[in-house]
């Protein structure tokens, strides 16, 4: 939109990998005279919020001086030379598809740090905390511009640590277990991964995801293809999560402080969509037909299994927990990301990409209300907030129950909202696969998939009658509505929400011509 | 008379490259002077002999610097075939650095542990053992005839049992140091017999006339030359600590004096795994198909019996800091044998073996690291237990930093960099042999070690029990935990500094 020199381009990108990780470690340094605010504690807060406010503007830069002319050609590439011995490259760059993972990335660790500098989170020091958050934030940003596959493995395991910190430090009841569960799923998939990246680095002779992506799978043979594609594939389908490897998430989300939640269903999730698009497809595209249709079924099983879960959750006397039903809900939603890919289209594919976003907005914005629930109710048992009758939010605090509202609706496809047309898109492309996917398949996993929406729609309404509805009874005090730093921290996920929803071309428009070249054969 | 002398001596008499030599002949000279002045040195002064030998050892691996980009040999056969007993290649050169620097470091923190024991440990013999035990495995490296690899394998060995046997009126320690004793010489004696059986097969003890000749064995001593080469591994696989020669370690890491568990676990494994890249890929290429999956069942196995051992260390248990470092080291040195078990597999075994060079490298250094911040915490916590590193942080947060970079780089993850990418080689050097099962089953191990390593980097930041107690680090000890976190930083931010041995040649 804006004219920005190639070379500032390559800066911004390079600050926004590297400059949370400097801020990581200027947050374990003492506060510098001039800067030591009220305490300790609030000097490292907002500092907090200034690293991530800072690579906000960076990012934000960046989408202005992205050409938006040529989405599908690679912008603010840098390329280094990092470590010869193992041909790995420091090879930055964004284009459409990796552009508004970026955005959102920034955007939404900057709110949580924004939300936790009014409402630090209890459990440990928050300087440790900002330096957590920090790396988490770097990690996740790198594995979205990096181009290089061991580079993004890298990226990949830089996420574990911080986050395995912030679930057993800051987490609720049983996050010991839900921490350890998170990282050994994890690693065990991303291990595996890194045998099948070694396999097509070593058999291709490089490790360049543009090389690679031009190659198109023409210098890998079909068997090799296949190895490669099972062994990533099981890497990125445990962090989707997809179903069956996905038990890990309800814990981790249910135990993981609200900042870790959001983090977590935010960006963390999407990093293994992402590696579903940015390296199997064009990487090894014969290896990815053989597993398509399954891929596809265990999508639509996790739509469905997820929806039928949080249904259960959603019953009365049913003991739910909000933060579980809306883990749930995130395999759901995960699996009309993967049937997306899985189809092989330009429409599955955007429909998958723009899922991925409206995923992120919609249900950063869920766990950021739930944790505010919590903060005032002190419970996210279902059973425990609507007692009888339901809890009367829109009685006791009328804004935060709408808002509540808002989200659950956006988050069951509503459309005008952001989660319609990512979904819609899916099933659009399932009922036409790509030319050599079995049709009739694909077909049956669409209808299925469809019903998993009418599912979806009738948990979260449920959740909606016995949270929000209600007879509110006279005598029971009201509750502390919307403050002031929550809605900061909120009304940019509802804004953003509602304008991709009634304007999806300004997404479809970057990830589009992307993902064309990417299916035919390579990034320029 | 003398024209006819002259051709003879030169037969005979030849000149030796003194320069070539220096770094292990340095560290034995030195060794034998602080022994020597010891008898001289009142009480009062022996630290100083601690400190000669921490200077000897530096000027040591500072002689290596001239050494660097020839391929200098000596001791070598005059005549038609040329082959050499002492060659400093850049694989010797390697490998010495490491030993060197491994032993520099163990007497850093070793300064600090005699200090405390006041009159427990004898002074003088202990640097005069730990020395010879370093110049011995300074030679191994650099020995190509078989001969001069057993006799350097002793020379390192036989002053390591007396080290760990070292305190006076020890019980525990000198238990371990029969144990130790008993087992290793075994594994030697098995070696010599290996040895013997390829000598007779070949006629030679050279390693590239062994290379040469084994290839045209008579059929009928066939067999012969195979259990030769496979007996003779067995000797370097118990100093490297593979399973089933492994029973001896945590008794005997336990038992000896903290440094001196540290020794075994670097240096002692470099003694056994530059006798095996030796043996395997510079003696007996031609018999891959014999120790290839010889070797690669070993790492397996190695790496999987260490991991599940220090899953199941509890820790509350008396030592139980130093028992699962020490199983630990059992799993790592699985890790370090998948390359040469891969060398076995492809044609550029140079190559792959070159990945366990930079593996060890890798592994020295954070070990010893870890090592260095439970020598640290021995100081005050006696038994050393995993539950005395709880609330570490809050202690000596630089210390507990260390520690948890340190663990997370033997784990392998960030922000342990070089951890990661060195286990991206090993890993690579089995995907590119075709060893998908091997290059398996350390994916899974990895993840069982992982479990272990994090579960004590997150006990590091727990809140502390009772009041935390500041410490005083000793300057020694400060030396040796600023050398090696320099390092493991240094290597993550640039990994193709090791990795780099990983890519080219060494021989």
């Amino acid at each position: 939109m804006i004219d920005i020199s190639e070379s500032v381009m390559q800066f911004l990108l390079a600050l926004i990998v590297v400059g949370p990780l400097l801020g990581a470690v200027a947050a374990l340094l003492p506060a510098p005279p001039g800067l030591k605010g009220k305490s300790p504690e609030q000097a490292v807060l907002r500092h907090g919020v200034t690293v991530t406010g800072v690579i906000l503007i960076a990012a934000i830069v960046l989408a202005l001086g992205f050409d938006r002319g040529h989405p599908s050609r690679m912008q603010a590439t840098t390329d280094i030379s990092w470590i010869p011995a193992l041909d790995v490259r420091i090879h930055l760059g964004i284009d459409g598809i990796s552009l508004p993972l970026v955005v959102l990335t920034a955007l939404l660790t900057f709110l949580c740090a924004l939300y936790s500098y009014f409402n630090p989170p209890a459990g440990g020091p928050p300087k440790a905390f900002v330096a957590l958050l920090l790396v988490l934030e770097s990690g996740t940003l790198a594995s979205f511009a990096v181009l290089d596959l061991l580079l993004f493995f890298l990226a990949f395991e830089t996420v574990l640590i911080p986050m395995y910190f912030l679930i057993a430090r800051w987490g609720g009841e049983g996050r010991t277990r839900a921490a350890w569960k998170f990282i050994l799923f994890t690693l065990l998939g991303s291990v595996v991964m890194l045998l099948g990246l070694l396999l097509i680095g070593i058999k291709a002779g490089t490790f360049d995801m543009v090389a690679l992506a031009t190659d198109n799978g023409r210098s890998l043979t079909a068997s090799v293809q296949v190895i490669a594609v099972l062994a990533i594939g099981i890497g990125l389908a445990v962090k989707t999560p997809m179903w069956p490897l996905h038990s890990w998430l309800p814990e981790a989300h249910t135990a993981a402080p609200t900042v870790g939640s959001v983090l977590l269903a935010g960006v963390l999730l999407k990093m293994g969509t992402y590696g579903f698009v940015r390296i199997l497809l064009p990487v090894a595209p014969d290896g990815f037909r053989t597993f398509a249709p399954y891929l596809a079924a265990f999508a639509v099983v996790g739509i469905i299994y997820g929806s039928l879960a949080c249904l259960n959750l959603a019953r009365r006397g049913a003991q739910g927990d909000l933060k579980r039903l809306i883990a749930y809900s995130s395999v759901g939603h995960m699996g009309f990301v993967l049937l997306g890919i899985a189809t092989m289209t330009p429409t599955g594919v955007n429909g998958a990409l723009f899922a991925n976003i409206a995923h992120g907005l919609i249900t950063g914005l869920l766990f950021f209300l739930v944790g505010g629930l919590k903060d005032r109710t002190g419970t996210t048992d279902l059973d425990t907030l609507a007692e009888e009758t339901g809890a009367a939010l829109y009685g006791k605090a009328p804004r935060l129950g709408g808002l509540l509202a808002f989200a659950a609706v956006a988050s069951l496809g509503l459309p005008g909202l952001a989660g319609f047309w990512g979904e819609m898109l899916a099933l659009f492309g399932a009922f036409k696969p790509a030319a050599d996917l079995s049709r009739p398949a694909f077909l049956t996993f669409m209808a299925i998939a469809a019903l998993g929406t009418l599912l979806t729609a009738a948990y979260m309404l449920a959740v909606v009658r016995r949270v929000c509805m209600g007879a509110a009874a006279q005598e029971v005090p009201k509750l502390a509505d919307v403050r002031s730093y929550e809605f900061a921290a909120w009304t940019p996920l509802v804004v953003l929400t509602v304008v991709a929803g009634l304007w999806p071309k300004a997404l479809l428009g970057l990830t589009d011509p992307a993902v064309q070249q990417l299916l035919a054969g390579g990034i320029r | 008379m003398s024209a006819l002398a002259h051709p003879l001596a030169a037969n005979l008499v030849q000149s030796v490259d003194w320069l070539a030599i220096a770094p292990p002949t340095l560290t034995a000279v030195v060794g034998l002077v602080v022994l020597v002045a010891d008898l001289f040195v009142p009480e009062a002064k022996k630290p100083l002999l601690g400190w000669v030998s921490v200077a000897g050892l530096a000027a040591a691996a500072l002689l290596l610097l001239p050494l660097l980009g020839h391929d200098r040999s000596t001791f070598c056969l005059t005549g038609t075939t040329r082959a050499c007993s002492y060659t400093a290649d850049r694989f010797t050169l390697i490998v010495q650095f490491l030993v060197l620097g491994g032993a520099l470091l163990t007497a850093l923190l070793s300064v600090t542990t005699l200090k405390d024991g006041k009159r427990r440990y004898p002074q003088g013999e202990f640097w005069f053992l730990l020395l010879s035990s370093a110049a011995g495995a300074a030679l191994l490296p650099a020995s190509r005839d078989l001969a001069t690899l057993i006799v350097a394998l002793e020379v390192a060995s036989l002053p390591a049992f007396a080290l760990v046997g070292i305190r006076h009126g020890d019980k525990r320690s000198s238990e371990a140091a029969l144990k130790f004793f008993l087992s290793s010489v075994t594994a030697t004696a098995v070696s010599l017999l290996g040895i013997s059986f390829v000598y007779a097969t070949t006629g030679s003890l050279y390693l590239t006339q062994v290379a040469d000749r084994i290839q045209h064995v008579d059929g009928q001593l066939h067999t012969l030359a195979q259990t030769g080469v496979v007996l003779t591994l067995v000797g370097f696989a118990f100093k490297t600590a593979a399973v089933p020669f492994h029973f001896w370690v945590p008794d005997t890491y336990v038992g000896a004096p903290l440094p001196i568990a540290a020794y075994l676990s670097v240096v002692g494994k470099a003694v056994g795994f530059s006798g095996l890249i030796l043996v395997t890929v510079v003696a007996f290429p031609s018999y891959a198909d014999v120790w290839g999956p010889a070797l690669a069942a070993l790492a397996a196995l190695t790496m999987t019996v260490g991991n599940v051992a220090a899953l199941r260390q509890q820790a509350t248990r008396a030592y139980s800091a130093v028992r699962l470092l020490a199983w630990s080291s059992v799993g790592q040195a699985g890790y370090l044998l998948v390359p040469i078990a891969a060398a076995g597999y492809t044609d550029d075994a140079q190559k792959a073996v070159g990945s366990t060079v930079a593996y060890a490298l890798m592994y020295a250094a954070v070990n010893l690291g870890a090592f260095a911040v439970a020598a640290a915490v021995a100081r005050t916590e006696r038994l050393n237990r995993i539950s005395d590193y709880r609330g570490l942080y809050a202690r000596n947060p630089l210390a507990a930093l260390l520690l948890a970079f340190f663990l997370l780089c033997l784990a392998g993850l960030p922000p342990g960099i070089i951890g990661l990418f060195a286990k991206v080689t090993v890993f690579s050097a089995a995907v590119e042999a075709g060893l998908g099962w091997l290059a398996v089953v350390m994916a899974v191990n990895v993840v069982i070690a992982l479990y272990y390593y994090l579960q004590w980097t997150a006990l590091l930041f727990r809140a502390p029990e009772g009041e935390p107690a500041r410490h005083r680090l000793p300057a020694p000890l400060t030396a040796a935990l600023a050398l090696t976190g320099t390092l493991g930083v240094v290597l993550s931010g640039a990994p193709q500094l090791v990795l780099r041995f990983a890519a080219t040649g060494l021989f």
